[in-house]
């Protein structure tokens, strides 16, 4: 339920500044970043995902930990699947 | 001290469970809660009561949206799912959730039109999709995922998406925390405070637990070393005589928290005067609506939800167990009736129930040992 699943900003979209390209072992999805508005991301930053929502800024070191951690728990599965199982684009 | 060789830094545990150890003072009990469910799934996978002295017990607090839902929330959900123009949304783990006929997941194997999402913008994006259908979201969660619902909105209104609607279960923290600290009976010393929901509300929410009931509280994150830290740190505190709120995880959770996650909280969202919780009865202005601006966007006000109140099957002592005064086994149901295949109650459901948690982790394990022997 709460998994915060650890990925890289690639690129912010440009038409659309609150969505962002992000990378999560090797998969490229869309994220929301508006909660993170006040302290802008930039390519290569690392962050926090729940549910199709950036919430935190971490370390890429913070980023390894907590992949590590999710493997450790078991849900490194899950948490792809969450990754590859978002649909919501630019549209929306 | 078993497990301790697979930590990435066995040396850090093993001063940390030491000082744990100098610090527990003989002759006294502690009971620490942690209060959220990724943490009660940690501590359980990595085994740290085994490292733990005797005399400091954790007491698995509320912070599992799913097991803290009750059975007639899940009931009223379903029965919005059986509208013949709804499609109901869900993320994965209310899927599994029993209700008084099955969960969503059996629903939907049954005929019903319902589809998990991960992400409250997947749910809004089948909206926009489906002109002709409505598309109802369970939203379930504490602060850390009711931003995200309360942004879906935003974006609806934004968009004009009319044929969306949000089905809103989410709670609150801190009202449950005061009723755990005001039960009659209940005594703890201090709480281990949730990591991903404070990045949201940040810490200053917890002062009244140090100031008001005198108990320590520290917001810790969830790699092992990181929870024995969090209880070095509430240990000394109560050595020291002193209650405060102190933050563990400052390299995630900021003390002010997420200033524009409380904004769209605010904007969108409003306290219920009361909501049942699993396990702990009513509890006052522990739950968000939506306000009276999203009215067209909240499935309570667009259609009639029949409001069904569920006792919990009479044998499952869940209630019990959510307030730390039964351990999972020692519930009747315990690895026999109720079991993460077929859960009968919730804290069966989610890897972050304490029941599922100790039932993978603790009660296979022993069958294994048992069975090897």
């Amino acid at each position: 339920m709460c998994l915060a699943i650890p990925g890289r900003i690639v690129e912010l979209a440009q038409d659309r500044p609150q969505l962002a390209t992000v990378e999560v072992a090797g998969v490229r999805r869309q994220v929301n970043v508006d909660l993170l508005r006040d302290d802008p991301l930039g390519p290569g930053d690392w962050v926090l995902i729940h549910v199709g929502f950036a919430m935190s800024r971490i370390s890429e070191a913070g980023a390894e930990e907590q992949m590590r951690m999710l493997a450790m728990l078991g849900e490194d599965e899950q948490a792809m699947q969450e990754i590859e199982g978002y649909r919501f684009g630019p549209e929306t | 001290m078993k497990y301790v060789d697979e930590f990435r830094d066995p040396k850090l545990i093993r001063q940390a469970a030491e000082e744990i150890r100098r610090l527990a003072r003989p002759g006294r009990h502690y009971r620490i809660m942690e209060v959220c469910g990724g943490h009660t799934h940690a501590i359980y996978r990595f085994g740290l009561e085994g490292l733990l002295p005797d005399n400091l017990e954790l007491i698995h607090g509320p912070g599992c949206p799913v097991c803290v839902l009750p059975m007639g929330r899940t009931d009223d959900g379903l029965a919005l799912a059986e509208l013949p123009e709804v499609i109901f949304t869900a993320f994965g783990d209310v899927m599994r959730v029993p209700g008084t006929k099955g969960s969503p997941l059996e629903h939907k194997a049954r005929g019903a039109a319902i589809r998990m999402v991960y992400s409250p913008l997947d749910a809004l994006k089948l909206a926009e999709a489906h002109p002709d259908r409505h598309v109802v979201f369970f939203a379930i969660g504490f602060e850390t995922t009711a931003p995200s619902t309360a942004l879906t909105l935003l974006r609806a209104r934004e968009l004009g998406i009319r044929n969306f609607s949000v089905f809103c279960n989410h709670v609150t923290i801190i009202p449950a925390i005061r009723a755990i600290l005001d039960s009659p009976g209940m005594r703890l010393d201090a709480f281990v405070g949730p990591g991903h929901v404070s990045t949201v509300i940040g810490c200053r929410p917890y002062e009244f637990i140090a100031q008001d009931y005198g108990k320590p509280i520290v917001v810790s994150g969830f790699e092992p070393l990181d929870i024995l830290q969090s209880l070095v740190m509430i240990l000394r505190q109560l050595a020291a005589g002193r209650a405060e709120v102190e933050n563990q995880y400052a390299r995630v959770v900021p003390w002010e928290g997420n200033l524009p996650a409380l904004r769209a909280l605010e904007e969108v969202f409003e306290l219920r005067p009361y909501f049942e919780w699993r396990g702990l009865g009513f509890i006052s202005q522990s739950a968000l609506k939506l306000r009276d601006a999203f009215a067209e966007w909240d499935s309570e006000r667009r259609y009639t939800v029949p409001g069904i109140r569920v006792t919990d099957p009479k044998a499952a002592q869940c209630g019990e167990v959510l307030k730390g005064v039964l351990k999972p086994p020692q519930c009747k149901l315990f690895g026999r009736e109720c079991t993460p295949e077929r859960p009968v109650g919730a804290l069966m459901v989610s890897s972050e129930g304490a029941c599922a948690a100790y039932y993978h982790y603790v009660h296979r394990a022993a069958a294994a040992a048992s069975l090897e022997r």
